[in-house]
């Protein structure tokens, strides 16, 4: 049984070296926040910072410049937030109803249309982002938060409408039928016999939505003006400032501030993440 | 009544649809229009001009760069993530202790998002100060690093914190499709005298085929898209040695004023990924009545 063993070791030392491999960048990230300037250039990647300096994390929430603009990671913090919260919900509440539609209420040529739905999810959104912000300007919404909440609830409708399609239509039909036999109408059978049926779709579907939207930074940087930039492009933006000497420990202070939110919801609710991640990738 | 009870379904999605089909096919005939026009810093619809802006794309040194690297990136990243992926995937499935949390180790990368963790790697992979400083207190002096910063290397360091984002998502889809296959084809296969190896390469992986054809799907669709690692890791930088299409097309659209050719490398990567996309939809969709 030597051999046994021996292969055991082998599965578990290569697990091990892949534990530290996906770790360490986030250790890195860590350690650096909490070192100083002088600590920076005398110590090394792995090293320990000495004590906990939280200043990298003051500078880089409320002080840290980008460019001219010295108010740090807050104002961009903020911004996404009120783009991800609304984006998130009415792209949610707006799948569940074209999927209700789709998996129940069936008509000639939903299945296509279904079909042609589903390259948005594929697609490059380059291809978008020349005609949009014109149709953004015809709008009145260039630069604008309200902007941006438009082009992620457009964007996201066709995955999840897919999310929503998928997980309807393993619901049994003969629920549906009978329903209908006692009267109930197109409204009061999603209200009262869908609704409360979707708990995991909705959770796989708020968190997918929100970890997208979020860490968005093609339209953000496209589509954003001085006031409405969202934490991706305050990051890129600060971490890219060439003026001065580069404050690692500082770009890690807000690197990690800005992943946090989504970091949060994966520890909490990693197994959503998780059947997002698959449902969207195995069922086309 | 009962008529009106038969529209309604389709006159509640109907708004929908029409904004969504707009947004998206719309959208794309409209960027198709703006690529035959001589538009430089605002678009402008009278000056047609014809295929010239593809033309003009198709000289381009700079797109060529582009598409290099993009071969180069897609193909690394791909090949990377899914061998990494399935190396886990397989070992997790080994009936190992503490499953739960190594899974959640090596996925955690996925809920990131690019420009997050390419900062964090910026960092990392700093010529100086980063890997390269490790290493010579470690004792290493002559070790000497600075992939981030040569025109022929800078791409590779995109590739591998590509690889790193991604491969715990490859692991993710491999799994379950793992745990999909029935335990009793490995013992029949080991009581026949297969070695574990051998039964993994020769049945196991076979079996999985839809699985390791759906995850190259994804994952390549994604390298054609990729832009936000890009961005955050070397600006496509040295100089445009680093330019991969989707950044091709920002930078002329955005900062160049050249309205006209981006919209043609946009037009570009649509077909691209619809190269790669639109069958696997047509077959998905096509297929489907026989599973019910």
């Amino acid at each position: 049984m030597n051999a046994k063993n021996l292969s055991r070791l082998a599965i578990y030392a290569v697990l091990g070296v892949a534990v530290f491999f996906f770790l360490a960048p986030l250790y890195v990230m860590l350690v650096t926040s909490f070192k100083d300037a002088e600590q920076l250039r005398s110590g090394n990647l792995l090293s320990l910072p000495q004590g906990l300096n939280l200043e990298s994390w003051q500078l880089a929430w409320s002080s840290a410049c980008t460019g001219v603009d010295c108010r740090g990671l807050k104002p961009y913090f903020m911004n996404s937030v009120l783009m991800a919260v609304p984006a998130v919900l009415i792209s949610t509440a707006w799948g569940a109803v074209n999927g209700y539609v789709l998996s129940m209420w069936k008509f000639r040529g939903s299945e296509v249309l279904f079909g042609f739905l589903l390259f948005g999810v594929f697609m490059p959104f380059q291809v978008v982002l020349l005609p949009m912000s014109q149709v953004l300007g015809y709008l009145g919404l260039s630069s604008s938060i309200a902007g941006l909440v438009l082009v992620h609830c457009l964007a996201g409708m066709a995955g999840t409408t897919l999310f929503f399609r998928n997980y309807y239509t393993a619901i049994p039909r003969e629920l549906v039928n009978a329903a209908r036999m006692d009267g109930a109408g197109f409204w009061r059978i999603f209200v009262r016999i869908v609704v409360p049926m979707s708990t995991p779709i909705l959770m796989v579907t708020l968190i997918w939505q929100f970890t997208n939207i979020w860490n968005d930074f093609l339209f953000g940087v496209a589509f954003s003006g001085a006031d409405s930039k969202p934490v991706t492009v305050g990051l890129n933006n600060m971490a890219n400032t060439t003026t001065g000497v580069k404050a690692y420990n500082v770009d890690m202070a807000a690197a990690i501030i800005a992943g946090l939110p989504t970091m949060l919801v994966y520890v909490l609710a990693g197994q959503y993440f998780v059947k997002g991640l698959t449902a969207g990738a195995v069922k086309g | 009544m009962k008529s009106f009870e038969n529209l309604l379904p389709k006159l509640v999605v109907a708004p929908g649809f029409v904004l969504g089909f707009a947004f998206i096919y719309g959208l794309m005939i409209w960027n198709g229009v703006l690529s035959v026009t001589g538009s430089r810093m605002l678009p402008n619809y009278d000056e047609f001009v014809g295929l010239e802006q593809y033309a003009r794309l198709w000289d381009m040194d700079r797109w060529y760069v582009a598409l290099k690297n993009l071969g180069l990136f897609s193909v690394l990243y791909v090949g990377g993530s899914m061998a990494l992926g399935m190396l886990l995937a397989i070992f997790l499935d080994q009936k190992i202790r503490g499953e739960g949390v190594l899974r959640t180790i090596y996925l955690y990368p996925m809920a990131l998002s690019f420009i997050v963790t390419g900062t964090a790697w910026k960092w990392i992979l700093n010529p100086s100060l980063g890997l390269e400083k490790l290493m010579h207190d470690i004792g290493w002096t002559s070790f000497s690093f600075d992939w981030l910063v040569q025109s022929d290397t800078a791409i590779y360091c995109v590739v591998i914190a590509g690889i790193w984002q991604s491969a715990g998502f490859a692991m993710a889809l491999f799994l379950a499709g793992l745990r999909g296959i029935d335990d009793s084809i490995i013992k029949a296969a080991q009581i026949d005298g297969a070695s574990l190896p051998r039964i993994y390469w020769r049945i196991i992986l076979p079996i999985l085929r839809p699985v390791v054809f759906s995850t190259i799907l994804v994952l390549s669709h994604l390298s054609i898209k990729a832009f936000d690692l890009v961005m955050a890791l070397t600006a496509g930088g040295p100089g445009y040695a680093s330019d991969v299409p989707a950044t091709f097309m920002f930078t002329m659209s955005f900062t160049r004023g050249q309205i006209g050719l981006g919209a043609a490398s946009a037009t570009m990567m649509l077909a691209f990924v619809a190269a790669l996309v639109v069958p696997y939809l047509y077959s998905e969709l096509r297929s489907k009545p026989h599973e019910h």
